[in-house]
């Protein structure tokens, strides 16, 4: 067991399709200079920074050194965390390592994207195995595509399942100034928006985005005197499985499931639909939101869809999830996880302005990637014992 | 005071680089016997008993070396599928792909693992999950399993008509 640390400031860009009137390392200064400012801090009394892109997005490696004016990186430890989709939930947690080691009192994470530089399917493509498995491995939109056709075909669920997921999510996302799409959409929208891969369509899906996120972690005598509301972290767990895609059973999120079981075990949380006051989950489409339910412990397998259908998870249910639009509002991929666990921690802090959950304790925020890796964070108001 | 009006640049980059992916003997073997014999080889973990297609050394759940090679079937059932509607770039050559494509997951017989390649149909409402499939060969053969397999094909659809 680390030391006790608390998430104290979070900052993150109004996150759009493209961003072309900023360069990278401006992006990135962005959501930087507005966690120092909510957390009334300055550069200097940040002891290590850790960030994390997807090298192929930009065409450029070494983020560390290329990102240094932007991050405020100079003369202090940097350490790059690249881990694909999970890049931001990895910044988060080797933040978070960093903090309860006990060597750094802050500890600056930095997750950031400029996807309209490339093409985004294309590189995320070269995550697949180039010889074996690429060349049908049509980005992320594919597989997911597939993954819920075998789900479908084993509980009965429908395409309206995750139309309705896709709806919460878009609506939510209109309350979140810094979403990248936040307009109100229509079960009908969603029916009729363009295929992109049967059976997601252009509603279900993730954009991708330009933005960028930054997280302020502090030990537990700094971060009472940076705020009286820090948002605790309460525990964060990693979950990997296989190399081939073809390897993994696809009608259950094997990763998702032992991360959250692992970490609600640690949290002491044995019933996450009633102890959770809120979640913030890397849903790259409504598909997962459907079925990644099942693999977090809210309900019994198959279940999800009628946990969707009866608004369980809407902004007034029982457990509202993803009030800030997720990932189908706003998708700068490498600040994507690191983005939900930030809107989980402003949930904590009460700073979600129109799209805060009355009276949040506890808070759960993922993060999604590759042959098929999980990252969870629990959060809590109260310091961990 | 007028406001100045900014240009913003951006500078393209069209960008080619070579790679030569290693194949190692096992990789190498599965895709000479395709090449060859048009046979498709698993190989079984002795501890867990799992078949693996594509075959390699190291069984990740058992962390146990695997060579006990396993001649599967060139048919096999659909685990999942998509039929891709929406264009993007492929990255091993730069072209865009030619869409639409169906990418189909099939559980060859004998494999408890799937194989990701192309379903000659691109019809979504004739495909589902559970029909079984056929691979269906080239003449000329050049060891690249998205060459030396042309396609999978629907190969009992009057069980599903
Ligand atoms: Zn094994």
């Amino acid at each position: 067991m680390g030391n006790r640390v608390g998430i104290v400031g979070v900052g993150q860009t109004h996150h759009r399709s493209k961003r072309s009137d900023v360069n990278g390392q401006e992006i990135i200064n962005e959501a930087v200079s507005r966690a120092l400012a909510g957390a009334e801090l300055t550069i200097e009394e940040i002891d290590a920074v850790v960030i994390g892109n997807m090298d192929h997005f930009e065409g450029i490696n070494y983020v560390d050194m290329w990102s240094v004016d932007g991050s405020g990186g100079y003369m202090k430890p940097i350490m790059k965390v690249t881990t694909g989709g999970t890049t931001g939930s990895t910044v988060a947690a080797a933040g978070y390592y960093q903090a309860a080691s006990g060597l750094f009192d802050t500890v600056l994470a930095i997750g950031w994207e400029k996807n309209s530089e490339s093409d985004t399917s294309a590189a995320i493509a070269t995550c697949a195995n180039p010889i074996l498995e690429r060349e049908t491995f049509a980005g992320a939109i594919g597989p997911l595509a597939a993954e819920y056709s075998m789900y479908m075909k084993k509980y009965g669920a429908t395409e309206d399942d995750a139309h309705l997921a896709a709806v919460r999510d878009h609506n939510n996302g209109a309350n979140n100034p810094y979403a990248h799409l936040r307009k109100r959409v229509t079960l009908d929208d969603v029916r009729n928006s363009p295929m992109l891969a049967y059976p997601i369509r252009l509603l279900d899906m993730c954009p991708r985005s330009d933005g960028a996120c930054a997280v302020i972690y502090a030990s537990e005598n700094k971060a009472r005197k940076i705020t009286d509301t820090p948002a605790w972290v309460v525990t964060t767990t990693t979950r990997h499985d296989y190399t081939h895609f073809g390897d993994a059973d696809w009608t259950i999120m094997q990763t998702l499931e032992e991360a959250s079981k692992a970490a609600y075990k640690k949290a002491g949380i044995k019933d996450p639909l009633h102890e959770f006051d809120v979640m913030e989950l890397y849903l790259p489409a409504s598909s997962c939101a459907v079925k990644w339910m099942e693999s977090l412990g809210v309900c019994e397998r198959g279940e999800a869809p009628e946990l969707i259908r009866e608004g369980v998870t809407d902004m007034d249910g029982e457990l509202p999830v993803n009030p800030s639009g997720g990932v189908i509002c706003t998708n700068p991929i490498g600040a994507t996880a690191l983005i939900r666990v930030a809107e989980a921690a402003l949930q904590i802090m009460g700073k979600a302005d129109k799209r805060q959950v009355p009276d949040v304790e506890k808070a759960l925020a993922t993060g999604f990637g590759g042959c098929s890796w999980s990252d969870v964070m629990v959060l809590s108001s109260s310091k961990p014992r | 005071m007028k406001e100045e009006k900014k240009e913003l640049l951006e500078v393209h980059y069209g960008k080619e680089q070579l790679y030569n992916w290693h194949c190692g003997p096992y990789w190498s073997k599965f895709l000479a016997e395709i090449r060859d014999n048009e046979k498709i080889y698993g190989i079984k973990c002795p501890k867990c008993g799992r078949v693996y297609m594509p075959p390699r050394s190291v069984c990740g759940r058992c962390f146990t070396e695997m060579n006990e090679w396993v001649e599967l079937g060139n048919e096999g059932v659909i685990d999942g599928f998509t039929v891709v509607k929406f264009p993007y770039i492929n990255p091993s050559t730069g072209e865009m792909k030619n869409i639409p494509f169906t990418s189909v997951w099939i559980r060859l017989d004998g494999a408890d693992t799937c194989l990701i390649h192309y379903l000659d149909e691109k019809d979504e409402e004739k495909i589902e999950v559970g029909m079984r499939v056929k691979a269906v060969f080239r003449e000329d053969k050049k060891g690249d399993l998205y060459y030396d397999i042309k396609h999978f094909k629907i190969a009992d659809r009057f069980k599903y008509d």
